[in-house]
């Protein structure tokens, strides 16, 4: 029903605007705060375009980790509480690739362009890469 | 200038006066930092043209302050101590008194010099002595450690235990759950550190944004405010921590060089070992530290207390605190 383009594809547009137009023409102070604005549009950009899926797949992860029902936040309270009293730790089944999981997905969204982050990805791709030549 | 600047501006010309020789008033006035307990102020002492001496003002106007810091005029005690210890400090100066009328804090030396961490990281000037700045950390951390705690100020002890349980209460009272950093208390709580024969004086945000370089080298540690009797572990991995490598992931301390150099120059100057196990024990503690006050930040937003864009995207910035969690407690970082 709603036309195009949508909610994502102008905010990248308002990003350009801000960075490639605006920026330059603002003095210093200014423009570090154009770049925080246009740094955060780019962050609600990417939470529209893949916040759903990543909430969505957390909430089944959670769902067959636990072996219960509830929401996302119920469920995130089940588990750090869980892992707190020592119940599930780093070596319980599920536990290392849902919490991996879950981190890389927020950083999708949140900082995409962090060191670690990327680091984090290359080792990863360079770890499936080693176990598919295997 | 409204009213309460020019009585402010009026109190430190007399103050001025009164402590620096021949000053006949103050120049080039500018604020530096904008906390609202603790400000910070530049100005130089002169007579007429003549620059008498460069000059920062620490004070707190009045009003509570966080309960972790020292009061103002413990801080300059600690400075002043230290000055001559080979701790690189600025000059403690004054530190004021009822009939200054400027409320709490202290007057102390200007120190020129950069203090902008991603410069010292990039800028050509600081190039020669990058691959040195990491074993310098070393060897200031390893000077603290000599200096005699029974001289020094009254200040809290604060071991590792205490510090997680405050960390910990602070974490519950958010009231968001965040699996990693349940992850992160509870390796925590079961790999406490032995108790030291000797707790030694402890800066507490030993980073390279609270130095001043210059083309030199370190020219000053600065803001001792959350200094306490602890374990000097805690600052050299704090220095450690990802958040202060700027994506200098291969040199973990501060961007700047490698463990090694820093525990090397330590041992070389406190004449005490390292544990490694310990640093790192520090270095979890750290960063979940700093992922506590980046969730923290989002009280700050929703309650409007700041609803600043910037105040938004810092609250934002925990999943990053997460991942370096994350890289740490897999042995991946």
């Amino acid at each position: 029903m709603l036309d195009q383009p949508r909610g994502a594809d102008i905010l990248a547009a308002v990003s350009r605007l801000l960075r490639e137009t605006l920026m330059p023409q603002l003095p210093a102070n200014a423009a570090f705060q154009a770049r925080v604005a246009a740094n955060a549009i780019d962050l609600v950009a990417r939470e529209i375009n893949f916040g759903e899926t990543v909430e969505r797949e957390a909430l089944g992860r959670l769902q067959s980790l636990l072996g219960r029902d509830g929401s996302l936040a119920e469920l995130e309270a089940d588990l750090s509480g869980r892992i707190r009293r020592g119940e599930l730790d780093l070596q319980s089944e599920g536990l290392a690739d849902h919490l991996w999981q879950t981190t890389l997905d927020k950083m999708k969204i949140d900082q995409p362009a962090y060191a670690s982050y990327r680091r984090t990805l290359e080792t990863r791709a360079g770890q499936r890469q080693t176990k598919q030549e295997d | 200038m409204n009213a309460m600047d020019n009585t402010f501006s009026h109190a430190l010309e007399s103050m001025t006066a009164r402590i620096v020789p021949g000053a006949r008033g103050i120049a080039d006035l500018r604020r530096l930092s904008a906390g609202a307990t603790l400000e910070t102020w530049s100005f130089d002492a002169v007579d007429g043209d003549r620059v008498l001496h460069k000059l920062i003002l620490r004070r707190s106007p009045g009003g509570l302050r966080s309960a972790e810091s020292l009061s103002l005029e413990a801080e300059a005690g600690l400075i002043r101590v230290l000055d001559g210890s080979g701790v690189p400090v600025p000059t403690v100066v004054h530190t004021l008194v009822a009939a200054d009328n400027l409320g709490d804090g202290f007057l102390m030396t200007r120190i020129e010099g950069e203090t902008i961490a991603r410069k010292v990281l990039r800028d050509a000037q600081f190039a020669s002595i990058r691959p040195r700045l990491a074993a310098q950390f070393g060897t200031i951390r390893g000077t603290m450690t000599k200096v005699d705690t029974a001289r020094l100020p009254p200040l809290p002890f604060k071991p590792a235990e205490i510090i997680v349980a405050r960390l910990a209460s602070r974490y519950d009272s958010l009231g968001v759950a965040r699996p990693v950093f349940d992850l992160a208390f509870r390796w925590l709580e079961q790999n406490a550190p032995a108790p030291l024969k000797q707790y030694r004086l402890v800066h507490g945000d030993y980073r390279n944004g609270n130095i001043i370089f210059g083309a030199e080298g370190v020219r000053a540690v600065l803001d001792w405010e959350v200094a306490h009797i602890g374990d000097p572990a805690e600052d050299l991995a704090w220095i450690s921590t990802p958040p202060w490598r700027f994506g200098e992931l291969d040199r973990p301390v501060g961007g700047l060089g490698s463990r090694r150099q820093l525990f090397d120059a330590y041992e070389a100057a406190s004449g005490e070992r390292v544990d490694p196990a310990r640093v790192y024990y520090w270095e979890v503690l750290g960063s979940l530290r700093w992922g506590v006050s980046c969730a923290s930040m989002l009280e700050w937003f929703s309650s409007g207390r700041d609803g600043s864009v910037e105040r938004a995207m810092i609250a934002r910035r925990v999943s990053e605190n997460e991942l370096d969690l994350m890289r740490i407690l897999t042995g991946t970082d």
